[in-house]
C-alpha cells in the first residue's frame, strides 16, 4: 500500500493524464454505444467530472472537487488555471483574424451587456428573496455575474461573509449550468459560427462554463468564444463595486 | 523543433498575462483584465505573420497544435475541480439567481449576433433590431 502512495502522489500530474484518458474514453465509448453519437463525448466527459467534483467535494469537505481526494490531487494542476489558459490560447491557433474582426464590435457589445444583464438578473432575485440593502443586493447580482465577481466586488463594498459565499453559489451554478447546457441550446440559439460564438462567450463570460459548454458543442467555436468570455470577468470586476453599486445604491 | 511552438505559445500566454494585469492595474481592478483574449489575438497575428513562419510551421507548429488538442482533456480536468458541492449547497437562492442569469443570456446571444452583419431576408418575420 506504501508503494502504490508513493509512486502516485510523487507522479500525481502523470495519474491525472492516465485518469483524464480513461474518462475521455468510457465517455467516447458511451456517446458511439449508448446515444449513437447524439450526445458529444466530449459533454459526456464534462458531466462525469462534474459529478466526480461533487463526490469528491462532498468526501473530501474541500473546494476542489474531485482533487482534493488524494489519489488525484493531480487534477488541480491539469484542470488549474494555468494549464486551461494555456490550452485556450493555443485553440487560437490557425484562427483567421478576418473572422474575428468581423465579428469584433458584436463581440464587444456583448461582453457589457452580459454583465449588466446577468447582473440585474441576479440583483432582482436578490429582492425577489427579501434583501433590502444595497451592499447584499449588489454582491449577488455581481455574483450571478461570474463567481470571480462576486466576492471581488462583496470584499470592496463590505458585504457580509454569508452574502458572499452566497453570490459564489449563485456564479458556481451559472457556469456549471453553462457547460452543460450549451450543447442542448446551441441549436435554437444559433451557435455554430464564429460570430455567434463570439458573442456567447461575450454574454456568458464564465471562461470555465464557455470553455466547457464550447467544447461539449463544436470545438472549432472554442477560441472565438473564450476570447470574448476572457474580457468579461475583468469588465465586470470594473464595473461591480463602482458603476453598479452606485446604481443600486440610488435605488435602495 | 516542437520546443519553438511550445515557447513562442508560452510567450504569447506571458506576455497577454502581462498585458492584462497591467490593465487591471491601470483600471484599480483586482483582476486580470482579458490576458488570455489579447494573447489568443498575439498568437492569432504571430502565426498568420510571414516573419515568425519557422517558429509556427511544421515541428513547431506541432508543438502549438499539441497543447491545442489537449484542450478538451484539460476542460474534463478543470470540470472534475470545481466547487460543485457548494454550488448545491448554495441553496435556491443561488440556484434561482444563477439559472436565471444563464437562461436570459441564452436567449441574448440570437439578437447580439446579428450587430454588424448586413441587413437580409432573415428580418422578414421579425422586427428591426439595431
Amino acid at each position: 500500500m506504501d508503494v502504490i502512495e508513493t509512486v502516485f502522489l510523487r507522479n500525481s500530474l502523470i495519474v491525472a493524464f492516465a485518469f483524464i484518458g480513461l474518462v475521455m474514453w468510457v465517455s467516447y465509448f458511451v456517446s458511439n454505444r449508448l446515444t449513437a453519437g447524439r450526445i458529444h463525448g466530449s459533454a459526456i466527459a464534462i458531466a462525469l467530472g462534474l459529478l466526480a467534483a461533487y463526490w469528491g467535494g462532498v468526501r473530501s469537505g474541500g473546494q476542489s472537487g474531485v482533487a482534493d481526494i488524494w489519489l488525484l490531487g493531480g487534477i488541480g494542476l491539469l484542470g488549474g488555471g494555468m494549464m486551461r489558459d494555456f490550452a485556450i490560447v493555443a485553440t487560437a491557433f490557425g484562427v483567421n483574424f478576418s473572422e474575428l474582426k468581423k465579428a469584433g464590435l458584436a463581440g464587444i457589445v456583448s461582453i457589457f451587456a452580459g454583465v449588466l444583464v446577468s447582473f440585474f438578473v441576479g440583483a432582482a432575485v436578490a429582492v425577489a428573496f427579501g434583501y433590502s440593502d444595497a451592499v447584499s443586493i449588489t454582491t449577488i447580482g455581481a455574483g450571478a455575474v461570474t463567481y470571480i465577481v462576486g466576492p471581488v466586488t462583496g470584499e470592496a463594498i463590505g458585504a457580509a461573509d454569508a452574502v458572499i459565499t452566497l453570490s459564489v453559489a449563485a456564479g458556481l451554478v451559472k457556469s456549471i449550468l453553462v457547460m452543460v447546457g450549451t450543447p442542448f441550446v446551441a441549436k435554437s440559439i444559433g451557435l455554430d459560427n464564429p460570430q455567434s460564438a463570439m458573442v456567447f462567450g461575450g454574454l456568458m463570460g464564465t471562461t470555465s462554463g464557455v470553455a466547457a459548454g464550447l467544447a461539449a458543442t463544436d470545438p472549432k467555436l472554442v477560441p472565438y468564444g473564450a476570447m470574448t468570455a476572457t474580457f468579461y470577468t475583468g469588465i465586470g470586476c470594473l464595473l461591480g463595486p463602482s458603476v453598479l453599486f452606485f446604481v443600486v445604491s440610488a435605488i435602495f | 523543433m516542437i520546443i519553438y511552438g511550445v515557447a513562442l505559445l508560452s510567450g504569447c500566454l506571458l506576455l497577454g498575462m502581462l498585458t492584462g494585469q497591467l490593465l487591471g492595474e491601470l483600471l484599480g481592478v483586482s483582476a486580470n483584465v482579458g490576458g488570455v483574449g489579447i494573447a489568443m489575438l498575439l498568437l492569432v497575428l504571430l502565426s498568420n505573420s510571414e516573419r515568425f513562419k519557422s517558429l509556427t510551421c511544421g515541428a513547431a507548429g506541432s508543438g502549438i497544435q499539441f497543447w491545442s488538442a489537449m484542450y478538451i482533456p484539460i476542460v474534463v480536468a478543470m470540470a472534475a475541480k470545481q466547487n460543485v458541492a457548494a454550488a448545491v449547497d448554495g441553496g435556491v437562492l443561488a440556484l434561482v439567481a444563477g439559472v436565471a442569469a444563464v437562461v436570459v443570456s441564452f436567449a441574448l446571444v440570437p439578437l447580439l449576433s446579428r450587430i454588424g452583419k448586413p441587413e437580409n431576408a432573415e428580418n422578414a418575420d421579425s422586427g428591426a433590431v439595431s
